[in-house]
């Protein structure tokens, strides 16, 4: 990928859909606690400390805050910018709106600078020299390398720390609580004292400079708040490995893929603390597959064995792990499957977000196929959810596909603190050695109960009539090969009944409504942040009341059909061209009630923003 | 008429009691459904055989995976041991469903069955991946150089020269998945003939007594499409140019050792279940524990259109891939919550890590 793509990817969306910002022309008001900050990096230059230090500061000085790495597809050398936004009001999704720029990419700085609203700040390399562009924009000239090499006469380290002298200087100019910032800094280097040491003295530089040569000309101020307290910070993947670890999984096979791999990877860190017995022992096998394939073949016979067995991809995994999908759904294999999406087709955009497989994963694999999506829209769902898919995994012996993005996945959000699982594990219907000689015998494709669930055994029961033949082809209630049309129209119709029964047993949707409002909002996972924004922008812009549900799984529950059956105007919000989870409510509603659907999109590899939506209904809505 | 006198109860014909194995059960016990491939073909003769070997053995068959691909030869395991779980999987992924059950449940024995399409052509890329990581299991490949089910197109380990029955002539070189198996790190090779009943079966009894993948080449004839002149995977091929490497002889773990053997001309191998299996030599220098060896004596075979058979390499020295992960001794699929979900504590010592 060319340096200039990258640049555009984040500046041209900056520079075309925006529109200058009227409240930044008054410099002499303030606004506290409400701006976005952006650093323009070089991918690889090791900003990302001085990044989580200056997020976590803005944290501990208890105002929301909300961190996003948008980097390239490359491991060094090519431009990245991180945001941070700043709000007191607790919006979480991304500000269209760049109101502090960083500027420490010599290759990008010019179209950075060129991209902020009249009235943002600037701080950036002297020598960069980028006042010649705006006179609009409050501008803070830092001599960077001067500065690093008196505090770090280790020539080596300096790429390191010039990194934390803009913290210093981003301090001194927000007036920030230098305490929060050293205890944020102290927690980043952890044991390593020396480091820290180091570090803290280019952010006391940047601060020192900053305040000798500066006069302040911007807005933007950070005051203390007391809305974090009792917080935790973490990204979407750790939370999903934790929520696995939690769920007892056993066996891990996965093919690294960004934006996927640290779901794995903080999972093997957990495993290798919390689950290693005293004697050395592990109760868990993580392996690292040659492909896709191999992976979720291993995951599907893990679960056949009996165990909690799940893998973690994104879309070019999926698309490999089709066939076995599809073994899955007709031999009734347990698994789980975390897709992290990312943006395609084919290798799309690899860093870049999107809510695009939902589709492919729902129908994926040849003939009558269908799956079990849960789609979580927060970190403390990605914990929760992973532990649903695990029990729902066994309960409807079934692969279950977590929808995560890299949006939740890859960056860091604020939640509360995580809760303790209550209920024991749901393992689903197994049957023992003891229950086959009370029962004389089973059929494991036999719908008992009336829900479409049979009953199975696992290898290894101690009893002669506990084996059965799990195949692809096609089998009858006792699990014996077959051609015969009544028996698999038969078998056909109860997985059928299985999915309905399914409806009722994943997570529900969270409905917001008044009641009064005739036009209801639907969003799904990240797209839930900005759509929440933009309902209050729709309100105190124009005065308009929405109601609003989230998806949080598929297939389809009935509070999903009364909500669109009892809204005039229904909008679908989601991140991707085709409208594929309005495609889906469309297979799934009846007739009178889909031309109620409209569709708001939004597909260019960024996360959404509220405006994005705001802008688009009003359009529609004729406003 | 009570002149004429009751008869008698017919008297009990006197029943011999049924043969067992070591653990009880009949030969019956370890048999399967009727099979449905050809009269004649090779994988029923191996069908057999695998019945014979675990039933001589005495293995539990509740203890036994059986796993399969797709092809005739993968749905052989619907055809013995009935009472083992089996799992037909999908074309050419077996290995990665056998990985997984095995780490699932790894007190489990496992049995594959594939095809020489299902192995040497789609699913050359799992298969070499399973020989690499030595999971602890026995993969057959009923190998007849030919597509079955889709009517004898070839397959990767036809020969060159090979002729199809419509005469199309095979002028690709084959797939020798012996010496890939050898070279990529399986710890038990070797290849035998579905036509050579003592053979085989010597070397599925060792095979079950192994710990590491077992590599079994077993060129099994195809009557239909691949049984004709000018094949070179027919019974009269391999009845001309079957050259064995060393003749297997088992003594199995519950048997007392009451054959001598000549330390000049015959390896004895000690098995990982306390078996012993006796290799005597028949070609001179031949070492099976020596890898180079081996596969040299394949590429020399190859050239001499020999087609070697016996066991070519064996160590059993080198841990399983579940003994390298180092697992608890118990199933993972079936351990209890209490230790697959770690404490209140350690949620709570997370979250303040975060905060």
């Amino acid at each position: 990928m060319a340096t200039e793509d990258v640049a555009l990817a984040a500046s041209a969306e900056q520079s075309i859909l925006s529109k200058p910002d009227t409240h930044h022309q008054t410099p002499q008001s303030t606004i506290v606690n409400d701006f976005s900050i952006q650093i323009a990096t070089v991918n690889g230059s090791g900003s990302q400390s001085a990044n989580s230090v200056l997020l976590r500061s803005i944290f501990r000085m208890g105002i929301p805050v909300s961190g996003k790495n948008l980097f390239p597809s490359n491991i060094a050398g090519l431009p990245t910018w991180y945001t941070i936004r700043a709000s007191k009001d607790g919006y979480v999704a991304r500000k269209k709106e760049i109101d502090i720029l960083i500027a420490m990419n010599p290759e990008t700085s010019k179209e950075d600078i060129l991209s902020l609203p009249v009235g943002a700040a600037a701080i950036y390399e002297e020598s960069a020299d980028l006042k010649q562009f705006r006179d609009d924009v409050a501008c803070y000239p830092v001599p960077f390398d001067k500065l690093t090499a008196a505090v770090c006469p280790e020539a080596k380290l300096r790429k390191l720390v010039k990194n934390m002298i803009y913290v210093g200087v981003a301090a001194q100019l927000l007036q920030m609580d230098m305490q929060a910032v050293e205890a944020a800094l102290r927690k980043q280097f952890a044991k390593k004292v020396k480091a820290a040491d180091l570090n803290w003295a280019a952010v006391q530089a940047g601060y020192e400079y900053a305040a000798a040569n500066f006069t302040k000309n911007d807005p933007f101020l950070l005051q203390p708040m007391n809305a974090t307290e009792g917080k935790i910070i973490i990204d979407g993947n750790a939370a999903a490995a934790l929520g696995s670890i939690f769920a007892g999984c056993t066996v891990v096979m996965w093919y690294p893929i960004t934006p996927s791999s640290s779901l794995v990877e903080n999972f093997i860190d957990l495993a290798k603390r919390y689950r290693i017995g005293p004697d050395g022992k592990a109760t868990f096998a993580i392996v690292q597959a040659e492909d896709e394939l191999a992976a979720i073949g291993a995951v599907l016979g893990a679960g056949w064995a009996g165990a909690r067995s799940m893998t973690a991809t994104s879309g070019p995994g999926i698309s490999l792990m089709a066939e076995f999908a599809g073994l899955g759904y007709y031999a009734e294999l347990p698994g789980v499957i975390f897709d992290v999406q990312r943006t395609g087709p084919s290798t799309g955009m690899p860093t870049r977000n999107q809510q695009g497989d939902l589709l492919s994963v729902a129908y994926l694999s040849h003939g009558d196929t269908k799956h079990v999506m849960l789609i979580p829209g927060s970190v403390r769902e990605c914990y929760e959810m992973a532990m649903d898919a695990f029990d729902l995994a066994e309960q409807l012996q079934t692969p279950i596909f977590v929808m995560s993005d890299l949006d939740l996945g890859m960056n860091n959000w604020m939640s509360e603190p995580f809760a303790y699982p209550e209920k024991p594990l749901n393992r689903g219907k197994v049957l023992s050695a003891e229950d086959l000689t009370r029962l004389g015998g089973f059929a494991r494709y036999k719908d008992v109960d009336g829900d479409g669930i049979g009953y199975r055994t696992l290898p290894g029961t101690d009893h002669p009539l506990a084996a059965y033949f799990t195949r692809g082809s096609g089998h009858n209630e006792k699990a014996l090969y077959t051609e015969r049309p009544d028996d698999y129209v038969h078998n056909m119709e109860r997985l059928s009944r299985k999915f309905e029964t399914a409806r009722s047993l994943v997570p529900q949707p969270e409905v917001v409504q008044s009641g009064k409002s005739r036009i209801g909002l639907i969003a799904f996972g990240t797209s839930d942040f900005a759509t929440r924004e933009s309902r209050d922008q729709l309100l105190k812009e124009f005065k308009l009341d929405t109601d609003y549900l989230r998806i949080r799984a598929f297939p389809f529950s009935r509070e999903i059909h009364d909500f669109i059956a009892s809204h005039d105007r229904v909008y679908v919000i989601e991140q991707n061209r085709d409208a594929q989870m309005l495609s889906l409510l469309k297979l799934d509603l009846d007739a009178k009630d889909i031309v109620r659907l409209r569709s708001i999109r939004h597909f260019n590899g960024l996360p959404l923003d509220a405006r994005t939506i705001t802008d688009d209904l009003v359009s529609q809505e004729g406003i | 008429m009570a002149t004429n006198p009751v008869p008698s109860a017919p008297l009990e014909a006197p029943r011999t009691p049924a043969k067992t194995n070591r653990i009880g059960l009949q030969v019956l016990d370890y048999r399967g459904g009727k099979t449905t491939l050809c009269a004649g073909c090779g994988h029923n003769a191996i069908s057999e055989r695998i019945i014979d070997a675990f039933y001589e053995m005495g293995v539990q068959p509740e203890r036994v995976m059986k796993l399969s691909g797709i092809g005739c030869s993968s749905k052989s395991p619907a055809y013995f041991m009935s009472r083992s779980h089996s799992f037909n999987s999908v074309h050419g992924r077996m290995p990665s469903v056998a990985t997984g059950a095995l780490l699932g449940n790894h007190t489990m024995k496992a049995l594959a069955v594939s095809g020489d399409g299902d192995s040497a052509s789609i699913g050359i890329g799992q298969f070499v991946h399973l020989m690499r990581r030595n999971v602890p299991m026995i993969y057959i490949i009923e190998d007849n150089g030919v597509y079955g089910l889709t009517k004898g197109q070839f397959s990767a380990t036809a020969d060159i020269g090979s002729k199809l029955k419509t005469g199309v002539i095979n002028d690709l070189p084959p797939i020798d998945t012996c010496t890939l198996a050898i070279q990529l790190g399986a710890t038990f090779v070797g290849r035998s003939f579905s036509g050579d009943k003592k053979q085989l079966l010597a070397m599925l009894k060792a095979a079950i007594a192994h710990n590491g993948t077992v590599l079994l080449d077993v060129i099994s004839p195809c009557v239909t499409f691949n049984d004709h002149e000018g094949s070179t995977k027919s019974y009269k091929y391999m009845q001309e140019h079957d050259e064995a490497i060393d003749e297997v002889g088992f003594v199995p773990f519950f048997q007392e050792i009451d054959v001598e053997y000549d330390p000049g001309t015959t390896i004895n191998v000690q098995m990982h279940d306390g078996s012993h299996m006796r290799l005597r030599k028949l070609h001179e220098d031949f070492d099976p524990t020596d890898r180079v060896a081996s596969i040299a004596a394949q590429l020399h075979a190859h050239a001499n259109n020999e087609v070697l058979t016996g066991v070519f390499y064996i160590n059993t020295q080198q841990p399983s891939f579940t003994e390298m992960l180092n697992l608890v001794d118990e199933p993972l699929g079936t351990l209890p919550d209490d230790r697959v979900r770690p404490g209140r504590a350690v949620l709570e010592e997370m979250m303040q890590r975060l905060m």
